[in-house]
């Protein structure tokens, strides 16, 4: 993806409302604006100071993202540093209509796609366990229980938690991916198709599949250990 | 438009979709792409089958607990050799 895309697509993102961080109250909003522009202005004159805040207040939340694809400390590391390697190069062309944590996002997730793709392929287990099955006459061989209430409760444990982001890393890593990019980084259809060079009608495919295997990990182990 | 799903089985005199095409299509119907037919036909089956209900419930409320895990974890922050690292690399 090229820069102007990145740009155009945060622009996008910023639009929709969905962008990374909260949005605030206008007198807020107003203020955060004025102070990013003055960052901007910074780090285009060389500031030291400004590329370290840079860093320093993004560089928590991208080192995340960049964990939650790579699933490894060092790997995730390596990508925020080549993350902000390429987003000082490409400063000079950011225009500044899109805010700088969309930029940047953009940026990491890019970065750590590539450094997957870099990685030796490994086989990858299969997900077809994890889907539903069905007769010859197209219904389901098991019925279905709906475990969604209590659901709530149970989000406020840790315990749980970590349970249910075990539960994504242990999909297979091509899905896992797409559900990252689509459920959890909110890009759209298009910007994940396009970010990992598949069809959309691919990303669809795998995001349904891998959803469907996490939903059924979920309901086994919330049923058989939360949920009476 | 040609509808997409295509299995229908018969159910007390009239048709209705099958649980695997309802499953199949859960996706399409989330996201408002079903045609206006098959979106009817969609919600015929769910108003006969508790099953595929329950399914649907479950399906969404999975991606809201994923979102929920991951917005809850705490946010790492970067090692001051990293942020140094970073910064050494802008002058390279």
């Amino acid at each position: 993806m090229t820069d102007g895309a990145l740009e155009s697509s945060a622009q996008d993102r910023q639009r929709r409302g969905s962008g990374p961080g909260p949005a605030g109250a206008d007198g807020a909003t107003s203020n955060r604006v004025d102070d990013e522009a003055a960052l901007l202005t910074a780090l285009r004159a060389g500031d030291e100071r400004a590329f370290e805040r840079l860093v320093v207040e993004q560089g928590g939340r991208l080192l995340a993202v960049a964990r939650r694809l790579l699933r490894n400390d060092e790997d995730a590391r390596d990508c925020l540093q080549e993350c902000f390697v390429q987003a000082f190069r490409a400063l000079p062309r950011f225009e500044g209509q899109a805010k700088l944590s969309t930029w940047l996002h953009r940026i990491v997730v890019n970065a750590a796609l590539m450094k997957l793709r870099g990685r030796r392929a490994r086989p990858e287990g299969s997900i077809e366990s994890l889907l539903p099955s069905f007769h010859e006459d197209g219904h389901s061989t098991v019925s279905f229980r709906d475990w969604t209430p209590g659901a709530d409760e149970l989000l406020e444990r840790e315990e749980v938690r970590a349970l249910v982001r075990a539960a994504i890393d242990q999909l297979p890593e091509s899905h896992r991916t797409v559900l990252v990019l689509r459920d959890l980084e909110e890009l759209d259809t298009a910007e994940a198709a396009a970010a990992l060079g598949i069809s959309p009608n691919a990303v669809k495919i795998r995001l349904h599949r891998a959803r469907q295997a996490l939903r059924q990990q979920l309901d086994l182990r919330l049923r058989e250990g939360y949920l009476a | 438009m040609r509808s997409r799903i295509g299995k229908l089985v018969e159910s007390g005199g009239e048709l209705y979709l099958t649980c695997e095409e309802v499953i199949g299509f859960l996706l399409e119907y989330l996201d408002h792409e079903l045609e206006p037919e098959e979106e009817r036909n969609f919600e015929r089956h769910l108003a006969i089958c508790p099953s595929c209900v329950a399914y649907l419930a479950t399906y969404r409320e999975s991606i809201r607990l994923a979102r929920g895990a991951e917005a809850a974890a705490p946010v790492p922050e970067p090692a001051p050799e990293l942020v140094r690292a970073i910064l050494a690399a802008r002058g390279r």
